[in-house]
């Protein structure tokens, strides 16, 4: 099959030593990251971004998919020594993972969660190998009415799959576009949204958007509780490794399971949190030991581990099929891809196989490689956290700072990154999901220009979303994501007439 | 009982979730209207060859407006929860204790560049916060500023903020 070609003319572009040394580099810096808070793998990669600038684009986004990986093993480090998550999906770990550290499970408790992300990320990228360009093959009859009705789904999903009042997604959404309106219009070059005030004329950029959000924002929200870090020590030794394994068959129903959340979340904008926490859950309603979950089950481990991986790498399917990120994180490499002046959608298939394929491989070897060191380091990078937090904390801020700054070369991104903190810090409080804003905030200039050319394309008649049944049933989808909420509520209150007087 | 408790944790509560609410959708409504009206007198019809500028803009502000406009009733008619405390005294001040060192060394990166500031800003918080030696904390604080010289000035050849008021480091030729 051409696409078994295709891959193995990717390990051929991903194992040079230069490619190779980025890949370990990438991990590693990826679990510190993830073992850290105040830098996730959003926001890591996006403080790391500008500095991959002068390497060649298929290294850089070898390396800065690595530290995805790095990131996404690292936080199940913490969650489990520390009951900390270092980073959002991997609270459902904390649930059993840390119950078991307590009982001196701990080594167990990480082999199954590390062991569990591999099997997750490697049976989505198997997918991803597959499907992508079948997807992009597919999206090449794509014109901008159907990519717009794409971003109108994304988004529309949204309110439609999210949890809490739908106006403050809707709210968070249009922010995000609001604040990609700003600067210079790409079609006309006219300065929007500027107020007079010419240092906007550059727009607000996703990057700094992030770190600000993720970054400043996560740190604020954990210096509610103070910070201390009292954490089980962990050692792994091969013995418990190997217990551990011929333990994990056991649970490969959940692991399927797992799998297929974790992958349907991960293309859809429901991303690697979601599938954690909807994978725990159903484990638990289905398994023989689901009253056992939250005192230290492996099973309880297993599932939102593998959902979480399955999802984030799932993530990158339609990002680099159809320019839509299933993501933040995914929104951040998009971004990256864009910066670099490679568009992902069904061109880069055509265009750029080279990169594609380098990066699929790339994800191979960086799950397996990620495996082998997170299993061999885990000691090391738990001593981190032992790190005072009156020392990480200015550090982790200084990072964040010279980050912002190396997007554009602007002092005044430094002075958005802390507002953004903030308004990250409030939100988060207030239930407004970040999640849409940052994907507004990347896609926003693309769907108004897809919208723009539509319309152009159809001399302003609103029908052309209409006018073939692909674009037709995208948008009709969409509109129903659209007013679930409304529908749910109503059929909820006709269930329970009694209870609802 | 019941009541002293009430006491106390409103007591103890520097702000309630429904004042946030409340201020967060009059300003959110604020920025809605700002967008909108920016976008108008931008132009916000159909112009000869599709939308003009303003267009999509106006919409999104206009859609801002609304749904905070509804939020602002919703958090009035207490319909969003039952008011619970946004954040408690102790840990505002905690937030707070890095949040304003964080603003103050953001000024200082605006006003004696990134090198400097980080190595201040490390040192104080060490010190003052941690409690750690003075001795210990210009250590670190020189440490990380230096690695970071190190690091982007002369290894990736990235030139980060000197400063708008004074550089420090033009003694030293940067």
């Amino acid at each position: 099959m051409e696409e078994i070609n295709a891959l193995f003319h990717g390990f051929a572009v991903a194992l040079t030593p230069f490619n190779l040394m980025l890949m370990f580099v990438g991990i590693m810096l990826g679990v510190i990251i993830g073992v850290l808070p105040g830098l996730g793998g959003a926001n890591g990669i996006a403080i790391l971004l500008p500095l991959t600038f002068t390497m060649p684009p298929t290294s850089a986004i070898i390396m800065l998919s690595c530290i995805y990986w790095g990131a996404l093993f690292g936080g199940a480090i913490t969650s489990v020594l520390f009951n900390i998550p270092g980073e959002p999906w991997s609270v459902a770990t904390t649930f059993d993972g840390y119950p078991m550290a307590q009982q001196g499970r701990a080594g167990e408790a990480l082999t199954a969660a590390f062991t569990s992300s591999f099997v997750g990320a490697f049976v989505a990228v198997v997918m991803i190998t597959f499907l992508a360009p079948m997807v992009a093959r597919f999206a090449l009859e794509f014109g901008p009415p159907e990519f717009f009705s794409v971003y109108f789904l994304t988004f529309c999903s949204f309110v439609g799959m999210g949890k809490g009042s739908p106006f403050k997604i809707i709210v968070a959404m249009m922010l995000g576009f609001a604040l990609a309106a700003v600067g210079m219009d790409t079609v006309t070059g006219q300065l929007r949204l500027n107020f007079g005030w010419m240092e906007l004329m550059r727009g607000f950029d996703f990057l700094v958007a992030v770190i600000g959000l993720f970054g400043i924002g996560e740190i604020l929200l954990s210096m509610e509780e103070g910070l201390s870090f009292q954490g089980r020590t962990a050692k792994i030794d091969p013995k418990i490794v190997l217990e551990t394994w011929k333990k994990l068959p056991r649970y490969w129903m959940t692991s399927v399971r797992s799998c297929l959340i974790g992958c349907w979340m991960g293309i859809t904008p429901g991303g690697a949190t979601p599938a954690s926490f909807m994978s725990y859950g159903i484990a638990k309603r289905m398994s023989r030991d689901g009253s056992k979950f939250g005192t230290g089950e492996l099973e309880g481990v297993v599932a939102p581990e593998t959902a979480a991986h399955a999802a984030g790498t799932s993530a990158l399917l339609p990002m680099l099929s159809l320019g839509i990120p299933g993501s933040p994180t995914a929104a951040v490499l998009l971004g990256g891809l864009l910066i670099w002046g490679l568009q992902p959608g069904p061109l880069l298939f055509v265009e750029k196989p080279d990169f594609v394929w380098g990066l699929i491989a790339s994800m191979y070897l960086g799950n397996i490689a990620g495996l082998m060191i997170v299993l061999t380091c885990v000691p090391l990078f738990a001593a981190i956290l032992r790190v005072p937090f009156s020392i990480i904390a200015p550090v982790i801020v200084v990072i964040c700072a010279i980050g912002a700054y190396t997007v554009h070369n602007a002092m005044l991104d430094i002075w958005f990154m802390l507002l953004f903190g903030v308004i990250g810090y409030v939100f988060k409080k207030l239930d407004y999901p970040m999640a849409p804003m940052v994907l507004a905030l990347v896609l926003g200039d693309r769907a108004e220009d897809s919208f723009r050319q539509a319309m152009i394309i159809s001399q302003g008649d609103l029908r052309v979303f209409f006018s073939n049944w692909l674009v037709g049933s995208i948008m009709a989808l969409g509109l129903l994501m659209l007013v679930w909420p409304v529908i749910s509520e109503f059929l909820a209150r006709r269930r329970t007439p009694a209870l609802a007087a | 009982m019941s009541e002293n408790r009430h006491t106390d944790a409103a007591e103890r509560s520097a702000v309630g979730t429904r004042t946030m609410e409340i201020v967060t959708a009059v300003l959110l409504l604020v920025i809605g209207a700002a967008v909108a009206i920016s976008s108008w007198q931008l132009g916000a019809r159909w112009g000869d060859d599709g939308p003009q500028s303003g267009y999509f803009p106006f919409y999104i502000g206009m859609i801002i407006g609304v749904c905070s406009l509804v939020t602002f009733f919703q958090a009035i008619s207490g319909k969003l929860g039952p008011d619970r405390s946004f954040v408690d005294r102790g840990p505002l001040r905690q937030v707070m204790s890095v949040l304003v060192p964080a603003a103050v060394f953001v000024l200082g990166i605006q006003l004696i560049g990134i090198y400097v500031a980080a190595a201040v800003y490390i040192t104080f918080f060490m010190v003052w916060l941690g409690g750690y030696s003075w001795v210990k904390g210009v250590t670190l604080g020189l440490a990380v500023s230096v690695l970071a010289f190190f690091l982007f000035e002369i290894w990736f050849q990235v030139p980060l903020y000197k400063g708008s008021l004074y550089d420090p480091l033009s003694l030293i030729g940067y």
